[in-house]
């Protein structure tokens, strides 16, 4: 087997796997970062969003061999030096249910941030509705988008 | 103040149940028997009973006799015993406890959890808080009756000191557990009614939170189950080679429900059981399809019923009524569909059975690895993970049964997963039902008969097709409901609210429909009915004016309303929807909830908000349909969840209340199709009377 390198939350990393294994069972099994979701494993529900090269995507349907060279951030990387104004948001507007589909919704709002700053309801909406939430938590993480905003 | 003699099981009592040799299902807690917390090694903890440990630095650790799954009792149940504590909430941590038979039922579901566990958690923290003043007293040597307790610490105000509780419980241990407890006056609360954060929070966005389908154990493997896809079918023949050629596969075997793929990681599993070539036995049900379930339904209902409420003559008021009104609704089967699918880690070795489980019914884990293992009661141990939502998905079992089978292949631990499409096809569905109502009206259009006959696919426990179909709350004098049931292949199961589903979507689109017969208004004409109602009355009065319910609206709008009592709280929902040229879109929910005294009022919303979320995701989309004996429904792209771009704005209000409290987790649902149908009424006026709407709107 090759070994395939990339940064990882801010450090390389080597991993010895089949390069057609999906990055989100190459964080959670092999590299126990567990913070990124399975629910879906055909790129249907955003649990498993990670950034590759400040994009979000969809590790469950990204092989590995795919973010080779590349810089890839998980949950676990976003808050690492101190919570993320994101993460700040999402706990001060109590966003999160059982929490499962969160670390993608995170994900996935941290982009839309970085790349609009103030984003109105509906590019909220463009952005994270591909996200599912079974609990149904679409309304605070609306708000706690704009929280975030405001606070960043 | 009232006090309660306290039925919390004193330390003797628990001690023995917890190391005494006849106890089979007690774990997990310790006692610091040589003065040490064999846990924590801490020198002294003070454990007054099975929910509480007071430890010498001041930690106070409530120890959770049910289960989490984003209904937050992590949070909720804690303000409870702190509050009659007088805790430090800063000083709280939560520790969920695995199954033991001190705590009774450890089942989440009913929307129990709060409403169950309210009497004996006060009395936990109160019989502790009374023995830690006692503590302080003897210390101070002053009359307990000169000391008082406050965020954790005994104050004797006369002298000016203070002790804290930490400093106090080697004291406390030596003491007797009092008998009988004052409980505090609900005026005083300071932490029941505040909408604290949730105490696990960080953990929830910072990804350290770990679900069951994290777990992890040293030299654990994964596992897959190929499932017999066909209802009745089964296994004739498999050939692994191809399977076991995969890296990282290290067998393949078969159990009751498939064949299993063992595995070093997930990957390697589910290729292996993508290389795994079987050939199943169809089974008698091949043919079986849903037009086949919804025929045989209807067809049911030709049959006399069995009566589960009769009240005066049905049968004659109908005769003399002036007019009547009929109609037929019938839904789909559901599925719970959890964000985390169904996985269970289980290690079967030296006669020992161990399970980890996200599940909120250990106690039905337990009972599958015994029936599995048939080990020794005290050899099987379960220990309750967190869930990635559940809604009574997790109520089942089948899913540690497939684990603890797996791990009977090997010595190692091995946790088994379910992919998302084996997850939606091997549910146990919300059951598809169908109802027949018949309601007479006399010449002042007063409803004077209610005939309510329903069928379902069950042969066992009527409660889950009926439920709530017997409790109308109209003030009609003539009532009959009736049920008949078929038999299905296709498993049932509890769903977020369970009958209320059905059941309040039939009553209220028939009420309503009703009154927009009659020409008169839907909110006038419940209130009409409920008079005798008053928490009924209470939660219409907040939506009327909350919702601006019957004020103009703009163009192309319109409202419709439900109301609905189910695990012991009250809902009502107004929707309002708009038609533009893309089709009809929810604007805007307005809820009002009585659910008794609020233990965490945000909690509360949340749970509102997703309940409403859920009840409309059934009623836009929902529905699992059978084909050729299997579910056909494989993925989100065909069981589709409501997304961010289709959610209304939703706002709650809550019923100041002092009644004792009551469901939240369920009770938002029922109301909610019933709520969208009777707006689309309104809107277009075309009563639709089948779920899912999106076969019916185009
Ligand atoms: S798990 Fe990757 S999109 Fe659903
Ligand atoms: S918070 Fe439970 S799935 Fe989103």
């Amino acid at each position: 087997m090759t070994l395939l390198t990339f940064t990882l939350n801010g450090k390389k990393q080597s991993v010895d796997v089949p390069p057609a294994t999906p990055l989100l069972w190459v964080l959670r099994d092999t590299l126990k970062l567990t913070g990124t979701k399975y629910s879906c494993g055909k790129g249907l529900c955003g649990s498993c969003t990670v950034h590759v090269d400040g994009e979000p995507r969809k590790s469950c349907t990204l092989p590995v061999s795919k973010v080779e060279g590349k810089t890839v951030l998980t949950i676990e990387g976003l808050g690492a030096r101190g919570l993320h104004p994101v993460q700040k948001a999402w706990i001060e507007d109590e966003v999160a249910q059982c929490g499962y589909c969160q670390p993608g919704q995170i994900m996935t709002a941290v982009a839309l941030l970085d790349d609009n700053a103030h984003p109105t309801d509906s590019d909220i909406e463009d952005a994270m509705k591909g996200i599912l939430c079974r609990c149904g938590t679409y309304q605070r993480i609306k708000k706690a988008i704009h929280t975030a905003a405001e606070e960043a | 103040m009232n006090s309660i003699e306290s039925k919390l099981l004193d330390r003797r009592q628990f001690l023995k149940l917890s190391t005494g040799s006849t106890a089979a299902l007690v774990l997990g807690f310790c006692w610091p028997l040589n003065g040490k917390d064999s846990v924590s090694g801490e020198d002294v903890t003070f454990v007054p009973n099975a929910y509480l440990k007071i430890h010498s630095n001041d930690t106070v650790s409530v120890i959770m006799p049910r289960s989490e799954m984003g209904q937050k009792i992590y949070t909720a149940l804690p303000q409870i015993v702190a509050e009659e504590l007088e805790a430090d909430w800063s000083k709280i941590k939560v520790i969920q406890g695995d199954l033991n038979e001190v705590y009774g039922s450890q089942t989440t579901g009913g929307s129990a959890s709060v409403r169950t566990q309210y009497d004996r958690l006060r009395k936990a923290g109160a019989t502790a808080k009374a023995m830690l003043i006692q503590a302080a007293a003897t210390t101070l040597n002053v009359p307990v009756s000169e000391c008082h307790a406050e965020s954790g610490y005994v104050h004797h105000s006369r002298s000016d000191r203070i002790l804290s509780y930490g400093s106090l419980v080697a004291l406390a241990n030596t003491l007797a557990v009092p008998k009988n407890v004052i409980l505090k006056d609900p005026k005083a609360f300071h932490i029941i009614g505040k909408a604290y954060k949730s105490l696990d929070g960080v953990g929830k966005v910072d990804g350290s939170i770990k679900f069951g389908y994290d777990f992890e154990l040293p030299e654990m493997l994964t596992a897959v189950v190929a499932r017999i896809p066909k209802y009745g079918g089964s296994i004739v023949t498999f050939d692994a080679t191809e399977a076991l050629k995969v890296p990282g596969v290290t067998k393949v075997a078969p159990i009751s429900a498939g064949v299993a793929v063992l595995a070093e990681n997930s990957w390697a599993a589910l290729q292996g059981r993508k290389k795994l070539v079987v050939k199943w036995n169809d089974g008698p049900h091949a043919k079986l399809n849903s037009k086949k379930i919804s025929d045989d339904l209807h067809i049911a209902l030709e049959q006399e019923g069995t009566i589960i409420r009769a009240e005066g003559d049905t049968d004659k008021a109908l005769k003399t009524a002036e007019r009547q009104i009929d109609l037929t609704f019938e839904v789909p089967y559901l599925d719970h569909a959890p964000q985390e699918p169904n996985n269970c880690t289980a290690h079967v070795h030296n006669g020992i059975c161990e399970i980890w489980a996200p599940t909120q019914n250990p106690g039905a884990a337990w009972w599958a690895a015994k029936s599995v293992t048939q080990f020794d009661d005290e050899n099987i141990k379960i220990h309750t993970l967190r869930m990635g939502g559940a809604f009574g998905r997790k109520l089942q079992s089948d899913y540690v049964r497939d684990a603890v089978e797996v791990a009977q292949l090997t010595k190692l631990p091995v946790k088994v997963i379910r992919t998302r499409s084996e997850d939606l096809k091997n549910g146990f569905y919300r059951p598809s039902t169908v109802h027949q109502v018949k309601v007479g009206l006399d010449r002042n259009n007063k409803l004077v008969s209610w005939n309510h006959k329903l069928s379902g696919p069950q042969d066992g426990w009527a409660p889950i097709i009926t439920g709530g179909a017997d409790e109308l709350a109209y003030d009609i004098p003539n009532q009959k409901v009736s049920y008949v049931m078929t038999k299905q292949p296709i498993p049932i199961g509890a769903w977020r609210s369970v009958a209320h589903t059905q059941n309040a979507f039939v009553h209220e689109s028939m009420v309503d429909e009703v009154a927009r017969k009659t020409g008169r208004d839907p909110l006038a004409f419940r209130r009409e009915l409920l008079k005798n109602r008053p928490r009924h009355l209470g939660v219409l009065d907040l939506v009327e004016k909350h919702s601006k319910w019957g004020k103009p609206l703009k163009d192309n709008r319109a409202q419709g309303l439900a109301v609905h009592y189910s695990f012991n709280s009250y809902v009502a929902i107004v929707i309002e929807i708009s038609e533009a040229k893309k089709g009809l879109h929810v604007e805007r929910v307005t809820a009002a909830i009585d659910c008794g005294t609020v233990i965490n009022p945000d909690g509360v919303r949340a749970q509102v908000e997703g309940g409403i979320v859920m009840g409309l995701t059934a009623a836009l989309y929902g529905e699992i349909t059978i084909d050729q004996g299997e579910v056909e429904q494989t993925n989100f792209h065909n069981y589709r969840l409501l997304k961010m771009d289709k959610m209304p704005e939703i706002n709650i209000h809550i019923v100041e209340s002092t009644e004792p409290p009551t469901g939240v987790g369920e009770p938002p649902v029922p109301p909610t199709p019933p709520a969208l149908m009777n707006a689309i009424a309104a809107l277009t006026g075309k009563r639709l009377s089948r779920l899912p709407l999106k076969s019916q709107l185009g």
